[in-house]
């Protein structure tokens, strides 16, 4: 059964400034418990702001490091979740209930990867 | 080549059905009391929802949408029988049946059906093949052809045993319900049994050639974590958890390049999972915080698999505190493969002798007397203290009795090292 990492993105210039209304938290607390319940949830967590964030970058045998924002990227993660599922379609049933608890003025992509094994 | 974001409209609608076919068929056996026909129901739902779903679209609610129409189905079989038992009551007889309210499902509601599924596909009235058959196919949704690819039987056989099982729990009356009285310590025992044994038939296959099945592995942790979630007071269910959370962290590292068995002592431990490891040490704290009393079966053998955890290399491995373990599950839980096991890490502890001793005080037990890993202990333990030649003959009994292709030519190896030496 593979693990499936989904990054979850926002656009943080557009996401509502006062952050997740407590509908929203009340109804992504529950998706987790069922998720977690279905033995599918490894791990879950939000992050703080790009803002707040640091960048290290390594090239040409540099080291350069950059403070957020990170505005030149239009979508930046701003979460994670971390599934066991059987197969790619049970992790994208899960994230498509993950993106329908968010009100309609969200816009948010969740990049669904699965994890290398060995 | 089926792209990923776009599975069929078939596969896409099977994947939500075997998400939500355990919840399902726990809501539909509320209403009928017989898991044989909850099952058949919920199959009637997925046929509706492959009529519809491919133009209406998957609905908001899948779940909730497969359990009405489900319960739907159901309450009319309970209607017709009732007009049946009325039937027959003019006759002279009765049939005892009840419609329930049609109440929206509340999660604590769901969790509860899915709990008594659990009890009730893991009921003492079936054998332990039924139990394990049946708990994969109602709660882990899978289909009768996984189940006979994972435990290597005819598919036929293994419909036949959950048709059966289905049966008995009709025929004895098993109620579908959550143990609260004396016999629940029993029950949930059972039903952590029933689990440990999917796992170990995938950790230590008992027959074919490979030596290791990690899809079923996979389906009793899925299984073990489930019942975790939902039972968050036991004890003893974190420490099932902590257990094969621990077991499986070592999976890659068991076996070798070739597919042959890495034995513990050889393992490369880099290679076990940094995370499941992780998950077994939050899961056994969460058992000891959960438990007011001496620690239980799982909890002392998921606290030995900790002990591994804990050893970077071979050497820093805590034989002393694992044989204490031994010890005490064996005055628990009296049993000569439990003492097998002491024999092994006092042999580490204290060297070879006195777990002979051990070794010899079991080997007359009967249980012991196709069990391959009695001569497989007692070979290593004459090896170590020099006496080759009988050494030689427990390998040579042992790989005669293994059932796995894998570990009799690792077995073969060591009777053939004992002739040379």
């Amino acid at each position: 059964m593979p693990r499936y990492l989904s990054l979850v993105k926002i656009d943080e210039a557009s996401a509502p400034a006062e952050g997740p209304s407590p509908e929203l938290m009340q109804r992504m607390g529950e998706l987790i418990e069922e998720v977690t319940k279905a033995g599918v949830m490894l791990d879950t967590a939000g992050l703080t702001p790009s803002a707040q964030g640091v960048r290290v970058h390594w090239e040409g045998g540099k080291i350069s490091v950059t403070d957020g924002p990170f505005t030149e990227s239009k979508e930046v993660v701003g979460g994670y979740a971390l599934m066991q599922c059987k197969d790619m379609a049970e992790a994208l049933e899960w994230t498509k209930r993950f993106l329908k608890v968010h009100e309609e003025h969200w816009t948010v992509t969740c990049e669904v990867r699965e994890i290398a094994e060995g | 080549m089926q792209s990923p974001s776009q599975p069929t409209a078939a596969h896409a609608i099977e994947t939500v059905f075997r998400m939500e076919f355990p919840r399902v068929v726990a809501a539909v056996t509320r209403v009928v009391r017989d898991v044989g026909i909850a099952e058949e129901l919920a199959q009637d739902a997925l046929v509706a929802a492959l009529e519809q779903w491919p133009h209406s679209g998957v609905p908001d609610h899948p779940g909730a949408w497969l359990t009405t129409i489900a319960r739907r189905r159901a309450v009319d079989l309970v209607r017709r029988r009732e007009n049946y038992a009325r039937k027959l009551q003019e006759i002279g007889r009765s049939l005892e049946t009840t419609v329930p309210a049609e109440e929206p499902a509340a999660p604590d509601d769901i969790d509860d059906d899915l709990l008594r599924l659990v009890f009730t596909a893991c009921h003492p009235v079936l054998s332990p093949e039924a139990r394990t058959a049946l708990t994969l196919r109602l709660l882990g949704g899978l289909g009768t052809a996984e189940i006979a690819r994972a435990f290597l039987v005819p598919e036929p056989t293994v419909a036949q045993r959950i048709v059966r099982a289905k049966k008995t729990l009709a025929t004895k009356n098993v109620a579908f319900e959550v143990p609260y009285g004396p016999d629940r310590e029993a029950r949930l025992g059972s039903v952590l049994d029933v689990i440990y044994l999917i796992f170990n038939e995938g950790y230590a296959a008992t027959a074919g050639d490979d030596w290791l099945r990690p899809a079923l592995c996979e389906d009793a942790l899925r299984l073990a974590r489930q019942l975790a979630a939902l039972m968050p007071k036991e004890p003893e269910v974190h420490a099932l958890a902590s257990l094969l959370e621990f077991q499986a962290s070592r999976t890659a590292a068991r076996t070798g390049p070739d597919g042959a068995p890495v034995l513990l002592k050889d393992q490369n431990r880099r290679r076990w999972n940094r995370m499941l490891l992780a998950r077994g040490i939050t899961a056994l704290d969460r058992a000891r915080a959960a438990s007011a009393g001496p620690p239980g079966p799982y909890a002392l053998q998921a606290a030995v698999a900790a002990c591994h955890a804990h050893a970077y290399t071979y050497e820093e491995t805590d034989w002393a505190s694992i044989a204490t373990l031994y010890g005490l599950l064996t005055a628990r839980t009296p049993s000569p493969v439990v003492e097998l096991n002491r024999a092994v890490a006092v042999s580490m502890a204290d060297g070879p002798g006195p777990a002979l001793e051990i070794v010899d005080a079991v080997a007359a037990e009967p249980t012991l007397r196709d069990y391959h890993l009695l001569p497989s202990v007692r070979g290593d333990l004459l090896w170590r203290l020099g006496r080759t030649a009988e050494a030689r003959a427990e390998f040579a009994r042992a790989a005669e009795l293994t059932g796995n292709a894998r570990e009799r030519e690792l077995l073969r190896g060591r009777a053939a090292q004992a002739s040379d030496a």
